[in-house]
């Protein structure tokens, strides 16, 4: 197939390139370029003018072609923002269950098209309120869940047959959605009609966010038990998440986030194909998460190329044949690590530049963080001005009339490249090792974040990366804003109706729920119906963590650094 | 007689916060400075954090927490080296800590805090010239 461009247009584009960099030279010769080196947020160095050369081995049919149409560099759905705006789905958990529903509520009212749950750490990690590693921290961060019952409580009023709802949950997720299960049931809403996304994505765990339970292969299999079960019974549901979201946050470049979360969907790919499952028939239900953080065009670039390059290893490593199994559908959450608690106000502007980014690069769903989010669960008001953000650049900027407007652009389809095959690299470099789980083993994606991570750091603390307000353009008085508290109280309220649910349930009915959950792990029969009957009966989280503890073993914290 | 002993330092993540990005730069950026480095890994709990830094003989511990459980794990860790005699190791402490509690947190004995944006240079500097090897 043919370059874009062709030889003889070529030659002359160089020509005048060569010709515009002497007159440059001889500009910055008497005044010297503003910055000795020009780089991304990723340290990428970044050229003065892009041209057709940088794009030259572009094939438009072979690597950009049309949105809906492989390699979907342009995006997943033919029609794209024309058909229906992305699902502006914003992230809240706060205090109990009952809390977070008024604040699901509210934010239903306002004009949000789907939940996304936040759990506290206890249930993070799968512990009850009452478990003496949860001291402190219940309802901290996000909605404290230990049975059914709370669940119950967090969606009540809400019309789950029509919502979708998405949970951040990874070591206990396949617990948290039995009970989700298990809430729409006891509602009679069939499994079937309910649509969400469990994050489930364990090993962006060991790499990044450090929420673990179980060792890394057990990890899997619980997840694979989890694919097959959504595959087979519950249609609507994204079993899993493939998160790159939190691999940044720790401190990756753009490029690691791209290839280490591509390398998880490998992994889990290949786990489900060795369960025995037909890739056409788990993987369209595979959905990932990106961090859009603030290097507006390498962001976009970002995103076209994992569009890209997934479509191309499920169909040519996977042999995948359902075009739906070449789709990466993801999510966008702005990057939390960028915002600042120095004049806070500023993080809106933050916002709404990486809102902006993930909408150019084709985001399905995407959450905006709040201003305050650096110093505290969001306040009601906080929140509102972040979902509003979506809704302005969705309504009133114009940025959504058009698919993949910076298609095209000498400067992103070359970062685009770039970017694919440097991710590209790094995936061979896994594979050599023996894939993702041999690599976290020895420790290889960790190293190289906590690398990045701190060579960012001494760049912003030697001033050569500026930071608005922490930096440069500091202020000696700052404007103080709102922080929401939660209550202290909360955790005995929260322990008491724990205890409380725990004397009115039956308990021959909960041991014999946990002692098949215990079967079901130890032996190969998949875990999920065990899950649904033992929480229906009120076990705790728990309860039922305790027994994947038993007889899983628990994952350590190697302490890299 | 000239204490030829290095600081020694141990960089300890309470809870079950697992925000680890700080910590993990904060205990690179002591090794640079060229203290001695204890890190705990995440997950530990005040007991456990206590009894570590007594074990490995530190003369500072450096605590982080990004999920709001400081108010509980940081003073709790300062009383446990009270009840065991080792309160001449110096706590101070990191990460997203609201202004208001940061006076409280310090007159529970917490030595310093360290908010967001602090520069590594600042807080080595501060190291030097508060904590002695002992």
């Amino acid at each position: 197939m043919a370059s874009i461009f062709d030889k003889k247009i070529f030659d002359e584009i160089e020509e005048s390139h060569v010709k515009w960099n002497k007159k440059l030279e001889k500009d910055f010769s008497s005044r010297p370029e503003r910055l000795e080196r020009f780089s991304t947020v990723s340290d990428r160095e970044i050229k003065r003018i892009y041209t057709p050369k940088d794009a030259g081995d572009l094939d438009f049919m072979r690597d950009i072609g049309f949105p809906g149409d492989y390699p979907f560099t342009r995006g997943v759905q033919p029609s794209m923002y024309r058909g229906r705006l992305w699902t502006m789905r914003m992230f809240a958990g706060l205090g109990s269950a009952t809390d977070t529903n008024k604040r699901f509520h509210h934010l239903v009212k306002e004009g949000q098209t789907g939940l996304s749950t936040a759990f506290d750490m206890p249930t993070l990690m799968g512990y009850d309120s009452d478990s003496p590693k949860a001291r402190g921290e219940c309802g901290k961060c996000g909605v404290a869940i230990d049975n059914l019952k709370d669940m119950e409580d967090l969606f009540d009023g809400l019309p789950i047959d029509r919502i979708t709802t998405s949970m951040t949950i990874n070591p206990p997720a396949s617990v948290l959605w039995a009970m989700y299960i298990a809430m729409a049931e006891n509602r009679g809403i069939d499994r079937n009609v309910i649509g969400g996304t469990i994050q489930n994505d364990m090993l962006k765990e060991f790499i990044a966010q450090k929420t673990f339970m179980c060792p890394p292969k057990p990890s899997v299999r619980i997840i694979a038990d989890t694919v097959e079960f959504g595959t087979n019974e519950i249609p609507r549901w994204n079993t899993i998440s493939i998160s790159g979201y939190h691999i940044r946050e720790a401190g990756s470049t753009a490029v690691q986030e791209l290839a280490f979360t591509i390398a998880d969907g490998i992994a889990y790919t290949q786990a489900a194909i060795d369960r025995g499952l037909n890739v056409d028939d788990f993987a369209p239900r595979f959905s990932f998460f990106f961090n859009s953080h603030l290097d507006f065009f390498e962001e976009v670039a970002k995103f076209r190329a994992a569009r890209r390059m997934w479509a191309r290893i499920m169909k040519e490593r996977f042999k995948a044949k359902d075009p739906r199994s070449w789709w990466l559908r993801f999510h966008t959450q702005t990057a939390g690590c960028s915002l600042t608690a120095q004049q806070p106000y500023n993080n809106v502007v933050r916002t709404a530049l990486q809102a902006l980014a993930a909408v150019m690069g084709g985001t399905q769903s995407l959450h905006t963080n709040s201003l305050d989010e650096v110093l505290a669960i969001p306040t009601e008001e906080a929140a509102t001005i972040a979902l509003r953000t979506q809704q302005i650049i969705a309504e009133e900027s114009g940025v959504a009339n058009t698919i993949d407007p910076l298609g095209g652009s000498y400067f992103v389809e070359s970062l685009t490249n770039q970017m694919e095959e440097e991710a590209f690299e790094i995936i061979k470099r896994i594979d050599d090792m023996g894939g993702m789980l041999a690599a976290i083993e020895r420790n290889y994606p960790q190293q190289e974040i906590a690398d990045a991570a701190y060579n960012y750091q001494i760049q912003i603390d030697k001033k050569i990366k500026t930071v608005v307000g922490v930096n440069k353009y500091v202020t000696d008085e700052e404007i103080p804003v709102e922080v929401l508290e939660i209550d202290e109280e909360l955790e005995k309220l929260q322990i008491e109706k724990t205890n409380r649910v725990k004397t009115e349930r039956d308990n021959n009915k909960v041991k014999e729920g946990l002692a098949e959950v215990g079967e079901a792990c130890a032996g190969n029969e998949n875990i999920m119906e065990s899950l649904i009957k033992a929480v229906k009966s009120y076990a705790t989280l728990q309860e039922v963590c305790d027994v994947y503890r038993d007889v899983f073993g628990e994952y350590r914290d190697p302490g890299i650094y | 007689m000239v204490n030829k002993r290095r600081i020694r330092v141990m960089v300890a993540k309470p809870g079950l916060d697992g925000h680890d990005r700080g910590a993990r730069i904060i205990a690179r950026a002591y090794r640079d400075a060229g203290f001695e480095v204890v890190y705990s890994g995440l997950h530990q709990t005040p007991e456990e954090i206590v009894e570590a830094s007594i074990q490995e003989d530190v003369d500072m511990i450096g605590l982080s927490s990004l999920a709001g459980a400081h108010n509980y794990l940081f003073p709790r860790t300062v009383e446990l080296l009270r009840e065991k005699g080792a309160d001449d190791i110096i706590v101070c402490g990191g990460g997203i800590i609201p202004d208001e509690d940061i006076p409280v947190l310090k007159e529970k004995g917490i030595k310093e805090i360290f908010t967001p944006g602090t520069t590594l240079d600042n807080i080595v500097k501060w190291v030097k010239e508060n904590v002695k090897p002992r």
